[in-house]
């Protein structure tokens, strides 16, 4: 740990966001704006098999008869479907055999980003999937993990290699009419990842997939589909990053999670899309649905997140815990600084008997930041025994931002033990002071407090990802005190 | 927000053609004051209708239903006559209080003047309306918004009578003033109610109010309430809701805080067909403190809902809530509470707490405590639970000799105690800890010596 | 070391410092006594830099430099100590961390490499057995949960590992039982150096009888009224501050 901190504490001072560069790289793009057409042209492009385009076609249709959702806590500016570019990929081969016919620009971006493509070159244990704009440029160690029977691939490909698995479960979990943004998805959905970890397998090596929005004028609509049968394991990290530009850029993503009978599925994601510069100008609208399904006895899905980026952050990674003694988990940190706005949280459906859940966010808010918890348990008829503890605390720095608490109960079932608890608090003057007396000054201060208060999540983080995470955290409230 | 079934239509439809046709009876007799925010009433109400659970604050009352019944309208007192003495006995025999009784909406006894302070006022809301124009100009209308919450627009609306109590500066009301609400008539009935409370600069007062239905018919209570405490001022407010499993209860109070002022509510509902209380604090200057707690019970088909925003506009304020809810065969239960913390309220300290106990399968609770926070210096916390006697207080209490039914008993008094605890007057904490009993053990709350047995 | 020449210190507006004279030498010890609210923590925590007090006026050089425009950080990386009166929770954050933080903030201000993983271990080892601190309380969250004798040993072994050239100590016996208070004086005895003076801010002689003082300074009502050698410390338990009221 006392490492991880000296780093945050170099880091801390005079970085901004980093991941802002924009790569040269020739992309292939189709014309703005959404129609039929459009979502034909998408799943032309893929090769797709019939079925897809049916599921896509049928969305589109549904999405013409819905509203945007205003219940959220969130000013979202009116967002033109007729100016976003739907379709944008880097030009390469259709599939590739070996990272030679990669184009190098495209390596080096990821270098850049920390994510090396070469497998020799990787972190031992964590194999990737890099997704830019639209579509998967690679999949680092599909092969050996094919040697056990997973099948780590874009969703490009597994519409193309596995179509019964793929037909099977996708939109199950999230229906293409889930809602406004589930929708939109299912209809554009341009890549992601897919990953089937098969009966009695334990994942040796973290999955990760790395999400790089570039082209400009474009949006980026991935789809991830992750089963895991019975009796097996597998841990899933998700990071993003996007250009500094002045426009608003739109990412509305689509994860959906099986857990069969006895299946642990553990889903982490650092978030840090471009969040807009200090005065709110351009980043990233984030509307992403994530849900899990509990769907076999004794499962476990949880869910960390580490939320630092986007201009607007609209997301709820939920679990349906329909299998009996099933596990539900949310671990959550989101900052808000500048003009960032999040409404962020959970939903644990309780359906299964003797199900239980575990809620625990830690928002912060800085300069005129907006940072909402929202979330609901519910407890249906027949699930006995239920179990939901849910803690959430709220951090504010300075006077112009807001710290909001919007949890919904409700329960249906008189054997369910629910608990809710939240605090607001913020940092103590009394707090910085005693760490400038110990020499420590402010910034640092601050990073090491936020640390401090947010720990209960970053520990839930693979080894990997947390010290990433904690200079994230640092960096992204810098000179939120003054 | 907007409503588009077929049902809310109607609703407003009947309800609109209702006070046209009576708008002339409405206004005979009342100020000009309470006739001139009718106006802006109707427009709202015409926007807003009765809330359907689309609406946020409606979400787990589904009040609409309860408006179809067939319901008649008294537009003048009623001429019944009672025995206020019988009554009063009924309710909480050895308090000491100052006694106004109103009958199905209308202030219905004499003057207590005689034995009140010099310069109180306590009177019907109408005849306050125009004797005394001034402070009803001032307040009246002022802190019940009609334009977000069709039942107020359409209690302004249909406003006649009810209570008016004015309590000038420095003065201390010692006794307690007790409102009896009754309902009782041959016909089912629309009521509206509304009461304006003022209390000026550095006085105090307590004020208990009884719920009360005299007979088996079927009420739909539409009651509105005004509080305007000023500068340094204290107002205790204890509530009892004792009414009939087939009335619709809606009730709507409004705080309204100036500096250093100081509110402590109780809210005990005993029994009732469906309870919608909705409570609203505006703490409008530094330095004040708002306490409001609330116990209720129900089983049957009952239900509760509680909705509660506590309003921190100025520094340095402190609140409190406290809900607890107990539910048994099919009731169901919501609470709804917010605390706001506006942009400047600095050293806020707000504290809110809703816990259930859910006593049969059927039962449901839903629960939404929420926080809107938008200063940094401030301490809020909020908790809310869902759950069952505690297992192992069981078994202790059994492994000492007592009873399964008995110790069950004893745990869900303990669970409601800490409510009817905070009353502060103690002949009224007695009586109500008397009734809470009855209630859990299955009893009607009626009182022992009650002639009117209604159920 | 350190000089503090007509110090008039206020909080929000209200002068609570009426000119205070002082003088420290390396490897004296002084203690500076007063009832309550005679201004011995405000000047405590004006030395430190805390901002919510309000300097009006005077001098303070501390090691030929002028204290007061240094930020709260650079004061205590040249070594000026504050042991706190009311050692404040820090949620989340191990001991461990901080003080690791703490001693390379220090370190990189002096121009050094970050200390190593193994000697910070063993420097943590070392001073926890001076204070008595078990290892337990190291790996928990900075004062959160620790009972009042913990807090003030905590900070003592913070001013063990910091080394600093001038300690300050706001009250660190109030609160202790005889044990805990044993081992602090112990722990500070300890740090005792020629190159070092320590200022002890206490109501009680009790404190004295385990740290012996050169000087003793009576502080009341905004200003040193008596200053003597340690005998003063008795004189002054003996007869009570009504004394020095009275000889106003």
């Amino acid at each position: 740990m006392e490492e991880k901190h000296d780093h945050i504490l170099k880091e801390v001072t005079g970085s901004e966001y980093k991941y802002g560069f924009f790569s040269d790289i020739d992309t292939e793009t189709i014309p703005k704006g959404l129609s039929e057409d459009v979502v034909r042209l998408i799943s032309a492009k893929k090769n797709e098999p019939d079925f897809m385009l049916e599921f896509r076609l049928k969305a589109y249709r549904h999405w013409l008869t819905m509203k945007m959702p205003q219940w959220a806590h969130l000013t979202i500016p009116e967002i033109n479907y007729q100016d976003i570019i739907f379709y944008a990929a880097p030009k390469q081969q259709a599939s590739l055999s070996s990272l030679d016919e990669v184009d190098p620009e495209l390596l080096r971006t990821f270098n850049k980003l920390g994510i090396p493509l070469e497998e020799q070159k990787l972190l031992t244990g964590v194999a990737v999937d890099a997704v830019m704009d639209s579509i998967s440029v690679k999949t680092t160690f599909r092969e050996s993990l094919a040697e056990l029977g997973i099948v780590f691939c874009s969703m490009s490909d597994a519409i193309r290699e596995y179509p019964e698995l793929v037909k099977k479960y996708i939109g199950t979990v999230v229906p293409y009419t889930d809602n406004y943004f589930a929708s939109l998805n299912s209809a554009v959905f341009s890549d992601g990842s897919f990953c089937y970890i098969p009966r009695g397998v334990r994942c040796p090596m973290e999955l990760s997939t790395y999400f790089r929005i570039n082209a400009a004028n474009s949006g980026q609509f991935e789809r991830t589909l992750l089963v895991a049968d019975d009796d097996s394991y597998v841990s899933y990290l998700e990071g993003c990053t996007a250009p500094m530009r002045d426009e608003n850029q739109l990412h509305a993503a689509v994860v959906e999670i099986i857990a069969l009978e006895n299946a642990e599925v553990k889903y982490s994601t650092v978030q840090n899309w471009y969040p807009g510069d200090k005065n709110g100008k351009g980043g990233i609208f984030n509307f992403v649905t994530k849900r899990g399904i509990c769907k076999g006895d004794n499962s476990k899905i949880s869910w960390t997140q580490v939320e630092t980026g986007s201009a607007i952050t609209w997301k709820y990674p939920s679990c349906i815990l329909r299998g009996e003694n099933t596990t539900g988990e949310f671990y959550s940190v989101a900052v808000t600084n500048n003009y960032q706005q999040a409404d962020t949280g959970t939903k644990m459906i309780h359906i299964g008997k003797n199900s239980h859940s575990t809620i625990i966010s830690k928002g912060i808010s800085a300069g005129h930041g907006q940072n909402s918890f929202r979330s609901l348990v519910k407890v249906v008829k027949n699930a006995d025994k239920v179990r939901n503890f849910t803690q959430c605390d709220s951090m504010l720095m300075g006077d112009k931002c807001g710290a909001h608490t919007f949890p919904y109960i409700e329960v249906e079932n008189e054997s369910a033990v629910i608990e809710h608890e939240a605090t607001t608090s913020r940092i103590g003057e009394d707090q910085i002071f005693y760490c400038n007396q110990r020499g420590i000054d402010t910034e640092s201060a601050v990073g090491l407090i936020i640390n401090g208060y947010a720990r209960e999540v970053l520990n839930k983080l693979p080894m990997e990802f947390a010290v990433e995470a904690q200079k994230l955290l640092a960096i992204s409230l810098e000179g939120s005190v003054g | 927000m907007t409503n588009d079934s077929t049902l809310a239509t109607e609703l407003k439809r009947d309800l609109i053609s209702l006070f046209r046709q009576n708008n002339g009876i409405l206004e005979t007799g009342s100020g000009r004051i309470l006739n001139l925010y009718r106006e802006q009433a109707f427009h709202d109400f015409d926007r807003l209708g009765i809330p359907s659970t689309k609406n946020e604050a409606y979400r787990y009352t589904p009040l609409e239903k309860y408006f179809q019944g067939n319901y008649d309208v008294e537009l003048n007192a009623n001429p019944f006559k009672y025995d206020i003495e019988s009554i009063f006995k009924c309710d909480v025999p050895d308090l000491d209080t100052h006694v106004v009784l109103v009958l199905n909406g209308f202030y219905y006894n004499g003057n207590p003047a005689g034995t009140l302070p010099d310069g109180v006022a306590v009177c019907s809301l109408k005849e306050a309306s125009l004797r005394f124009p001034d402070v009803f100009h001032k307040h009246y209308s002022h802190y019940a918004d009609t334009s977000t919450d069709g039942l107020v627009a359409l209690n302004t609306l249909f406003a006649q009578d009810g209570v008016f109590v004015y309590i000038p500066r420095d003065t201390v009301m010692e006794k307690p003033l007790q409102v009896i609400n009754l309902s009782h008539s041959l016909k089912n009935l629309r009521i509206t109610r509304r009461n304006l409370i003022v209390a000026e600069q550095n006085s105090s007062a307590s004020i208990v109010v009884c719920d009360h239905t005299l007979c088996n018919k079927s009420y739909l209570t539409n009651s509105l309430t005004e509080v305007f405490i000023g500068e340094n001022a204290g107002i205790a407010f204890d509530r009892l809701q004792n009414e009939n499993s087939k009335s619709t209860q809606i009730n709507n109070l409004f705080v309204h805080q100036l500096q250093s002022s100081r509110f402590n509510g109780n809210s005990i509902s005993l029994h009732g067909g469906l309870i919608r209380n909705n409570f609203y604090i505006r703490q409008n200057g530094p330095d004040c403190d708002s306490n409001l707690n609330g116990l209720f019970l129900c089983d049957d088909s009952q239900h509760v809902a509680n909705f509660v925003l506590v309003d921190h506009a100025s520094p340095r304020g402190t609140s409190n809530q406290l809900f607890k809810g107990i539910l048994d065969n099919d009731a169901t239960g919501a609470f709804n509470g917010k605390i706001l913390v506006r942009k400047d309220a600095q050293k806020i300290q707000a504290y809110q707490k809703n816990n259930n106990l859910l006593l049969s399968s059927a039962a449901r609770m839903n629960t939404k405590p929420h926080l809107e926070i938008y200063a940094d210096d401030v301490k809020c916390s909020h908790g809310a639970t869902v759950g069952q006697l505690n297992t192992e207080a069981m078994f202790y209490l059994r492994s000492r000799g007592i009873g399964e039914k008995e110790a069950r008993h004893l745990l869900m008094y303990a669970f409601a105690n800490e409510i009817v605890s905070r009353i502060s007057i103690p002949i009224l904490k007695e009586r109500i800890i008397e009734l809470v009993e009855k209630r859990l053990r299955g009893e009607l709350s009626l009182c022992n010596d009650c002639n009117i047995h209604c159920g | 070391m350190l000089q503090i020449k007509d110090l008039h210190v206020s909080i929000n507006g209200k002068e609570i410092l009426k000119g205070i004279d002082l003088e420290v030498k390396a490897g004296e010890v002084h203690a500076i006594m007063g009832p309550n609210g005679s201004g011995k923590s405000t000047l405590a925590a004006a030395l430190a830099g805390r901002e919510m007090f309000e300097v009006n006026s005077g001098k303070v050089t501390y090691r030929g430099e002028n204290l007061l425009e240094l930020s709260p950080e650079d004061r205590a990386r040249k070594g000026l100590f504050l042991g706190f009166q009311y050692p404040v929770e820090i949620p989340g954050v191990s001991i461990v961390n901080f003080m690791k933080t703490a001693i390379n903030e220090q370190r990189k201000f002096k121009g050094l490499e970050p200390i190593s993983a193994s000697d910070f271990l063993r420097l943590m080892r070392e001073k926890k057995e001076l204070v008595g601190l078990t290892t337990s309380l190291t790996n928990r969250s900075v004062n959160e949960g620790f009972s009042g004798g913990e807090k003030k040993k905590n900070e003592i072994f913070q001013m063990a590992m910091l080394e600093p050239a001038l300690a300050i100590l706001d009250e660190t016996d109030s609160g202790l039982d005889i044990d805990a208070l044993k081992t602090v004086a112990h722990g500070v005895n300890q740090l005792r150096r020629k190159d070092n003076a320590t200022v002890i801010i206490t109501h009680y002689q009790r404190l004295l009888e385990y740290i012996i003082p050169d000087y003793v300074h009576v502080l009341y009502k905004g200003r040193i009224v008596k200053s003597s050698g340690k005998e003063l410390a008795l004189e002054l338990e003996a007869k009570g501050y009504d004394w020095i009221k009275g000889e106003e």
